[in-house]
């Protein structure tokens, strides 16, 4: 080789490189995220801006709270450790200024406030309440199913005095009525511009509310491009609570949780919502991020035993798992040691706060004590399953659960269900055998977690779990309300059927966590588990 | 006469091309209707029972018989319609437009990039043989298929992001404080140019860097090693040695015998790194928040999003045979023996 070639040969290369604009990198450009815009990135995909059409996913309830108004909403309280979450007992007005209730429970009287209009200046009437719950209680689907928790089955039940009041009767009393009026689900819609849009094919005008938000609330969407990106607006006008912190809200989604995390440590974002564990303790100890975590409200994960297989018929088979399984272990290496351990409670049920510990913890000899007096007692094979969208905690916990269970002679072997095929098996035909699950009801009694997970056919219930005294007390209980004199003995009991007869397992209460630049303010947990927006300011 | 010849050649690949479009629907109909799951009762939502459930079912024609829901796909089909992703609320037409050339804008730049290094990079190390030019092309070469893209891609971003804070955040095609130019090609930097906004071409740009280089990386490899197999090949040939003998000049023989010759195995490298690359854009999509088809197309199989999935496999199908089709009109103009083969 000689030098002339060698240097035709580099002019080549370098002028392949400077193809890239590698100068217009250096001097970086300014911070997206100041105090009139906040950026928000997560995993996720927003994929419908109306909570109401059958396929929305949870990513996408957030529109809901942040542009949509409800007649009521929950108040604040200060968590232990200075965070600030909903508060399931303190309902306040939103856009209902005022409510009456009848002295039998059936009839609840709500006033609209005076001088809310929606995004486009029309007045919010109760004739636009009316319509919108009628639409939640008749599209069917998860709004249906999420109304009839709270006794709101069919547009009869809902009356529009006058303009300003609006009427909901009930078929009974119901402690859930009221707070099922302030999930997300029952959004003011503006009547006039759905009505406008709707058509004979969809009455609900759900093509057009899909794209194009019409509503009261804080924010308005200003763009939205599904798969990179939504932008929120605030709306000056807002009636329903103070100004938000914010003139506009970008949320970028990032699906590499990787990238995310990069992000938040270099200050270009001002919040990563929804953090894995792992990165919630290490980011808790940088300079600059502020990690917000909070235990997900009646939310538990557990073991499951299907009651539909032979050996977990057996009650004692199902109380050797819970004396098998290496609590601990699984907490800190699973949940990093964030959120609230579920087992190694007192042997009475003493409380009836619920999630509460169970009184199992790691006891192999009490566990095969129990499997010896069994047909099992040499133990038998079982498939462990979980579902592979929730790998990050679900795979470490399979294999130490695993572990324990092969100490006292149970062979378990782990399977991994694609998330698309997870409901259809676990949830819909209850067909696991032993499996891990995580459910948390949006309203928070422990009658109401029962309801779903303990009486037989029920969604949540997939493990078939059925005990005559559970259904009659949970059916007894649902609607009365807490400070009836037979509430806490009937929820004691259930809590002590739970744990006795123990077809699920309680690991541990997850948290959620929510990683903030420096100098935000304001954040609030919600059982949606989605941002709340409104309260967010710079500090 | 030839113009003739050609058009008949391009007229009678492009019917050849029919069947195996039709053959890739049935097959990607069947092969979405055997995914597990149940996508009635993922989208019918968290709380949905069996009624509801049913009720999703309906809406989406799946309560119908396989041969009457392919029917109906084909009839949707005819009339462009492509159904709707409800993994992400958009018409899959939607989603096409605006991801596909999202994708592709990365895949050509990272093609482009590596064809410029690459090639001479080849033609260096063939010309001479175990020198320190030869080493390193041979050293670029492994690295390229031994470094998985994702790595590359995060191993990049932590260095020029994270640590020096030279490259912008990785979140997508454009910066936060951009609007995205207005769509012509849906090439964010062609279309910023059309427009006139420097300033938008410099950022789309800028935005790029990081996730072509990963892929130019990846890309570089096959067409190196392929230039230069094919270029010892050329310059040991009996043409070779009878130009150099006639005295012609080195660089003419280099460029006209022996480059020309070695082209056809490097187009045919290309059109296989084309291919394959679109498969590794994937994770590069989702390390860099690129919203392209690969990301897309992932996550709709995640959650048996039938619409999707078709749609992103009829639109590759498409796009390879176009592909394989130009591939072929190359082979022509680099070897005139090519067209008259017939």
């Amino acid at each position: 080789m000689n030098r002339r070639n060698f240097l035709k040969g580099a002019t080549t290369l370098s002028v392949g490189a400077s193809l890239l604009p590698l100068t217009q990198l250096l001097p970086r450009v300014a911070q997206a995220a100041t105090n009139e815009t906040a950026v928000v990135v997560f995993g996720g995909t927003i994929n419908s801006l109306d909570i109401h059409r059958s396929g929305t996913n949870r990513d996408s309830y957030q529109v809901a709270i942040n542009c949509y108004d409800r007649l009521v909403s929950f108040g604040t309280k200060k968590m232990p450790d200075g965070s600030l979450s909903y508060d399931y007992d303190n309902v306040q007005p939103e856009m209902a200024e005022s409510w009456k209730i009848s002295e039998n429970g059936t009839v609840m009287t709500f006033k609209i406030r005076e001088g809310a209009s929606f995004w486009d200046g029309k007045p919010v009437t109760a004739h636009d309440v009316k319509w919108s719950l009628d639409r939640a209680v008749s599209v069917g689907g998860f709004p249906t199913v999420q109304m009839r928790a709270g006794r709101l089955e069919s547009p009869d039940q809902f009356k529009a005095l006058d303009d300003r009041t609006i009427q909901i009767t009930l078929p009974f009393p119901s402690k859930l009525a009221l707070p099922d009026l302030a999930t997300p689900i029952p959004i003011i819609i503006n009547s006039e511009v759905a009505k406008a849009n709707a058509t004979p094919d969809d009455p609900w005008a759900t093509e057009y509310l899909h794209r194009n938000p019409a509503g009261s609330g804080a924010f308005k969407v200003s763009q939205w491009n599904a798969g990179e990106q939504l932008v929120y607006e605030r709306n000056d006008d807002w009636a329903c609570g103070p100004q938000p912190g914010y003139q506009r809200v970008i949320l970028r989604e990032v699906p590499a949780q990787s990238t995310r995390r990069a992000l938040i440590e270099r200050g270009s974002v001002t919040a990563s919502q929804n953090i894995p564990n792992k990165d919630a303790k290490e980011l808790a100890e940088k300079d600059g991020v502020k990690v917000i975590t909070t235990p997900i409200e009646n939310c538990i994960y557990s073991l499951c035993t299907n009651l539909d297989f032979e050996p977990f018929k057996d009650k004692r088979v199902r109380q050797a798992i819970a004396w098998s399984i290496p609590y601990e272990e699984i907490f800190e290496q699973a949940a990093y040691g964030q959120g609230m351990p579920m087992w190694g409670g007192s042997n009475e049920v003493t409380s009836i706060a619920w999630p509460q510990k169970s009184p199992y913890e790691q006891n192999l000899d009490k566990a095969r004590e129990l499997l010896a007096q069994t047909d099992y007692k040499d133990g038998f094979e079982v498939p462990l399953s979980f579902n592979l969208s929730v790998a990050d905690w679900a795979e470490p916990t399979a294999l130490l659960i695993q572990q324990g269970l092969a100490q006292i002679g149970i062979t378990a072997t782990i399977e991994k269900i694609p998330g698309a095929n997870w409901r259809t098996v676990a949830l819909v035909e209850k067909k696991l055998p032993l499996h891990l699950e995580n459910f948390g009801g949006w309203l928070n009694t422990p009658d109401y977690y029962f309801f779903w997970a303990y009486i037989k056919g029920n969604l949540f219930n997939s493990y078939n779990y059925d005990n005559p005294e559970m259904t009659g007390l949970i059916e007894k209980t649902l609607d009365m309300p807490v400070d009836d004199p037979a509430y806490a003995p009937n929820v004691t009991r259930m809590i002590e059927l739970a744990f006795d007869d123990i077809p699920r397992i309680p690991l541990w209460q997850p948290t959620l966590n929510v990683a903030f630049k420096e100098g935000v303010e304001g954040y609030e947990y919600w059982f949606h588990r989605q941002m709340d927006i409104r309260p967010l300011k710079p500090a | 006469m030839s113009l003739g010849v050609k058009t008949r050649r391009v007229l009678n690949r492009l019917l050849q091309a029919v069947p195996t479009i039709f053959g890739i629907l049935v097959v990607c109909f069947l092969l979405t209707r055997a995914l597990p799951g149940d996508p009635a009762a993922y989208f019918a939502g968290d709380m949905a029972d069996e009624a509801s459930i049913e009720q999703v079912r309906e809406n989406l024609g799946l309560n119908q018989s396989t041969p009457i829901q392919f029917i109906n796909y084909v009839s949707d089909l005819a009339h462009g319609d492509l159904g709707v992703a409800i993994s992400t609320g958009q018409t899959v037409t939607q989603e096409l437009a605006k991801r596909l050339p999202a994708s592709l804008e990365l895949t050509l730049a990272a093609l482009l990039l590596s064809l410029v290094i690459a090639i001479p990079l080849g033609v260096l190390a063939a010309t001479r043989p175990n020198t320190w030019v030869d080493h390193l092309c041979r050293f670029l070469v492994t690295a390229g298929v031994s470094l998985p893209t994702f790595f590359t891609g995060l191993a990049l971003l932590y260095v020029f992001y994270y640590l020096l804070g030279w490259a912008p955040p990785p979140i997508g095609r454009l910066d936060m404080m951009f609007l995205p130019p207005e769509t012509v090609t849906g090439f964010y930097t062609i279309d910023s140019l059309i427009a006139g906004d420097w300033t938008l071409f410099k950022a789309s740009l800028a935005q790029m860097t990081l996730p072509v280089i990963t892929l130019a990386l990846f890309t570089l490899a096959p067409i190196a090693r392929m230039t230069r197999a094919a270029m010892l090949q050329t310059l040991s040939s009996d043409y070779v040695r009878t130009a150099r003998a006639a005295g012609l000049s080195g660089r003419r023989v280099l460029v006209t015998y022996a480059f020309r010759n070695a082209l056809l195995p490097v187009v045919t490298t290309l059109g296989m790194v084309f291919s394959f690359v679109l498969g590794a854009n994937v994770l590069v999509e989702k390390v860099f928040a690129w919203p392209g088809i690969g990301s897309f197309a992932v996550e709709a199989l995640v959650v048996s999003d039938y619409a999707a999935v078709q749609g992103f496999v009829l639109s590759m199908a498409l796009l390879f045979v176009s592909l394989n089709l130009l591939i072929d009109l190359a082979y022509t103009l680099i070897d005139p023996r090519v067209a008259e083969e017939e």
